[in-house]
């Protein structure tokens, strides 16, 4: 890759290994899709990388406010990485709010680049701020480098017909454009993308692109910065890539899951953050047969994909924890209909609506018994963007396979955060064909609905096949029959049968693989999101000679085989989870003679890697 | 759809023992559904009753079609999935006054307006019979129960109103001591495509005897109660000699003569209205009929065809497709 414009000074270019950057801003700023577009284009240059980016909890919260900032963190390298970063090299920020709301993030010694057009009085005051954090001492320490951003803008599109505002909407391109000049970045590819997105409205993309160029020529002319960097491509494995984003694999993953069973995809939603762009790509997939059905509430929701299932579509419904607290009692129906269901929870802070744009992982055990009655229901876990659509697949098979209702939980942090993902090959998923009743003559025998093959599964009878006919519902059934039964003895037996055929899934899951050393002083065990943060603290461990072994679980319910094994082999297993040690109290009632120490933080954000590896650095020299 | 033999209603009886309390309504509703399926020779196979929670919910089991016995309220969103996944499918829906209008009475809603293609049958009893006595939403104001000893304070809804309002497609009312009504009253709504809303005047011989006596009995009903039949005036009386007139969105008793000519199938859903609650004015009848039959798109419909035209237009999607798309590079 060239960069479009050759560094017209002879400034130094120097050679950097990985860089976290965050942009911060207003939320009518764009910061979303500065971010986006600088992930998109690292991407295109081969870089690994991670993106985190911090929505405000409301959609235009007042201009200029600390509840208005958004924030997108991107961290993008020449070497293979598993987070968007624990602290930024590199602190963008629009305004006032932005800068108090991040500043505290920053690594010593790192660069803020602030937007000095929107720190007027009337800005430090919106942002409740006394004296202006430009000029009162308080970011020494950092290198600050000031630009009126507003006033650049401004003139570069000197002459333009576009509004004042419009004019001014275009104030992050330049920032784009300036921070891909300080980068080495190609420009071709967000050009591109511009001129794509305002095909209807060219004046507006060019507009975009004067002020992104006029920022990478502002690099130079103005000389801001004493260097500029360069992050060469990542050592990948070889392969054909694209980013993704986790609720996007995710999606494309039950599409491809319904698929790989020879069925068609039905999504039964109700929107909800930060699930609803789930549904919304799949909508926009019908021509993979996808019917997506937008109900009128989650439980609605949920009802309508069991009926789906009934007629022998693979029916799904996505959600977050709220959702999945309304959806219970049909959960529950779900387990004695048995019948194919996934279930996909997209966690967010709780209790009640708690946190909704903010990442934890505190429904774990709601997953696990929020129903009533004895209503297991496997439960796995997404651990990154891209695993997310492996994990739907896997989902979506234990769910045919087993004639079950499965819950795939992932979280605000993998839903709207970003990798590049070496694209699979496609003969090689994973096949699981469903089987359907056969029509059935008049005087043959008759179907029983709750008879169970190999796997305890019982058979799938559509409507529309003849001499299947048969009823279904909530209330206890009757073994092979199906009937409803109020007896004593067939109640037991049917809840052994139900928690016997979910516990047999362990036969067909693989015990996960140590990575690290296969025994030691202690083991990092984790689930769900805190994947790239463990393997990259146990990188550092490892580093600085601290043995770091670690294992992460994508089966949650039933637990695979094998665990038992493993964790004898360690001193101690310590467990980092956003919430108050979920995992931590599955495992001790499973695994009662092994010593786990519980790890928790429930900020709504995910663990840093050095958080983890103090952590880790505390126990062994205790 | 239909099988070579004529089919009977003994085909469309399960082998279940049928468990609602002697002298129930709901038998006779039964019977009514059974002799319908028969005589428009629906397939059994191709046919789904769902149900949700409560005496009425017990429906499915006692037919030989498939059948889903759901969880409280929920009927018309397991109905919705099943008919828009295969809309090939007959679809029923028995429900109750306590299930569809109050802990299912936001599906009720959402399935109307959405005009899913099927057919609804609500039992009206005025009463929680399955919990053993306790008022209803429909339950007139006054009306003693275990829960409401010094009588019901809540304003009940008027069920046909209920429906109207969310602009179903098709509304209508029948009762349950009238097999014939009742009959040609299923058969008008299994016809009709879209979402079709029958309420059944239902008695509950245990926990709310005789709640709709003063209109249904033998005795009275000629005097008491009007049938609203398509193009047909709105005459009633034991000798045809009264009618309802209307005048804008009044009605009048007035002779038999001067009766207006009855047309569900107006766009408007307002004259409906004025006949849903014609029964609130002194010395008007009780209205039973069609109160509504206009034709729209039905969702499962609609649905279906977009996803045939995404197809057309772009082909199948497979899986690499799929995966294979956006911005992808190559690492060698
Ligand atoms: S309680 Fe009433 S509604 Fe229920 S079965 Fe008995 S008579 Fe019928």
């Amino acid at each position: 890759m060239t960069t479009t414009r050759e560094p017209g000074s002879d400034l130094p270019l120097q050679k950097q290994e990985r860089v976290v950057i965050r942009f911060a801003g207003d939320s009518g700023d764009g910061m979303q899709i500065t971010g986006n577009q600088f992930t998109s284009t690292s991407a295109a240059v081969g870089n690994d990388l991670a993106t985190l980016p911090d929505f405000p909890a409301e959609i235009r919260a007042p201009a200029g406010t600390r509840p208005g900032v958004s924030g997108f963190q991107l961290c993008f390298s020449s070497i293979d990485i598993h987070t968007p970063g624990d602290n930024p090299d590199v602190l963008v920020a629009m305004n006032p709010a932005a800068l108090v709301v991040n500043i505290a993030d920053l690594k010593i010694g790192g660069v803020v680049i602030a937007n000095t057009g929107n720190f007027t009085a009337k800005d430090l005051k919106k942002a409740r701020v006394e004296v202006n954090p430009l000029e009162d001492g308080s970011l020494e320490g950092y290198r600050v480098i000031k630009v009126d951003i507003n006033k650049r803008v401004t003139e570069a599109l000197d002459g333009s017909t576009l509004s004042t505002k419009e004019v001014q909407r275009c104030k992050n391109f330049y920032t784009l454009g300036l921070m891909y000049w300080l980068y080495s970045r190609p420009l071709e590819p967000t050009e591109e993308w511009l001129r794509k997105k305002f095909a209807k409205r060219g004046e507006l993309a060019e507009a975009n692109i004067t002020a992104m160029r006029a920022g990478f020529a502002a690099g130079d002319i103005h000389e801001m910065f004493q260097g500029r960097f360069e992050v060469p491509a990542a050592e990948l494995a070889p392969g054909t890539y694209r980013k993704i984003m986790g609720n996007q694999a995710l999606a494309l993953g039950l599409i491809s899951g319904a698929e790989l069973a020879g069925l068609k995809a039905f999504l039964g939603s109700y929107p909800i953050t930060p699930a609803s762009s789930i549904l919304e790509v799949m909508a926009s997939f019908k021509r993979h047969g996808v019917v997506t059905f937008q109900a009128e509430d989650e439980i609605a929701a949920i009802c309508a994909a069991i009926g789906a299932s009934f007629t022998g579509s693979l029916g799904m419904t996505t959600t977050s924890g709220p959702g999945v607290a309304l959806k219970g009692e049909a959960m529950g129906l779900g387990v004695c209909v048995e019948l194919p269901l996934v279930i996909v929870n997209v966690q967010r802070g709780g209790p009640s609506t708690g946190l909704p744009t903010k990442t934890e992982q505190a429904d774990l055990l709601q997953a696990l018994f929020g129903r009533n009655g004895e209503a297991p229901i496997p439960v796995l876990a997404v651990c990154s963007p891209s695993d997310a659509f492996d994990c739907a697949i896997e989902a979506c098979r234990i769910a045919v396979e087993y004639m079950t209702p499965v819950i795939l939980l992932s979280d605000g942090y993998i839903a709207n955060g970003a990798e590049p993902w070496r694209l699979p090959d496609i003969d090689g998923l994973p096949r699981f064909e469903a089987r359907f009743e056969k029509p059935r003559e008049k005087g043959n025998s008759r179907l029983m609905p709750y008879s169970r093959d190999e796997r305890s599964s019982r058979p799938w009878a559509l409507p529309g096949t003849a001499g299947t006919e048969h009823r279904v519902g909530g209330l206890e059934k009757e073994h092979l029959s199906g009937e409803i039964s109020y007896d004593a003895e067939n109640h037991e037996f049917m809840i052994l049968k139900r928690q016997e055929k979910v516990m047999g899934i362990r036969a067909s899951i693989p015990t996960p693989e140590i990575r690290g050393p296969r025994s030691g002083d202690l083991l990092i065990l984790g689930w769900g999101s805190t994947y790239g943060t463990i393997i990259d603290a146990a990188e550092r461990c490892a580093r600085t000679g601290t043995e770091g072994s670690t294992l992460h679980l994508r089966h949650l319910w039933p637990l695979p085989e094998g665990l038992d094994e493993i964790f004898d082999r360690f001193k101690a297993i310590l467990i980092p989870e956003i919430n108050l040690g979920q995992l931590a109290r599955v495992l001790r009632g499973e695994y009662p003679h092994h010593n786990f120490i519980s790890f928790p933080k429930v900020q709504g954000r995910p663990f840093l890697s050095t958080e983890i590896v103090e952590k880790v650095t505390d126990i062994l020299e205790r | 759809m239909t099988e070579t033999n004529p089919l009977t209603k003994k085909d469309f009886k399960s082998d279940q023992e049928v468990r609602w309390c002697p002298g129930c309504g709901d038998y006779a509703i039964l019977n009514a559904v059974q002799a319908v399926c028969a005589r428009m020779g629906i397939a059994r196979e191709d046919t789904v009753f769902v149900s949700g929670i409560g005496c009425s919910s017990r429906f499915p089991y006692y037919m030989s079609t498939f059948g889903f016995h759901t969880i409280h309220g929920r009927a018309p969103a397991i109905a919705t999935g099943i008919k828009t996944a295969n809309p090939e499918l007959s679809v029923w829906i028995v429900t109750g006054d306590g299930d569809g209008l109050s802990i299912g009475g936001n599906h009720l809603a959402h399935i109307l307006r959405r005009n899913v293609d099927v057919n609804i049958l609500l039992f009206n009893n005025q009463i929680y019979g399955l919990t053993k006595g306790q008022y209803s939403p429909t339950s007139p104001v006054g009306r003693r129960t275990k829960t409401s000893p010094m009588g019901s304070i809540d304003r009940p809804f008027n069920p046909i109103s209920f429906a109207l309002g969310c602009n179903a497609t098709f509304v209508a009312r029948t009762y349950d001591s009238n097999l014939k009504h009742m009959e040609r009253t299923f058969e008008a709504a299994a016809r009709h495509k879209g979402a079709s809303f029958v309420e059944i005047y239902q008695n509950c011989v245990i926990f709310n005897d005789g709640c709709f006596e003063d209109v249904v009995d033998k005795k009275v009903r000629d005097d008491r109660m009007i049938d609203l039949v398509p193009g047909e005036p709105m005459i009633y009386g034991k000798q045809r000699e009264k009618g309802i007139k209307v005048e804008g969105f009044e009605t009048n008793v007035t002779g038999a003569d001067d009766a207006s000519v009855w047309d569900p199938t107006l766009s408007s859903s307002a004259p409906a209205f004025t006949m849903s609650m014609m029964d609130e004015n002194p010395g008007h009848p009780n209205p039973v009929g069609v109160f509504r039959a206009v034709s729209a798109p039905s969702y499962d419909e609609v649905s279906a065809s977009q996803v045939a035209e995404a197809i057309t237009e772009s082909g199948a999607g497979t899986i690499r497709d799929l995966v294979y798309a956006g911005e992808t590079w190559e690492v060698s």
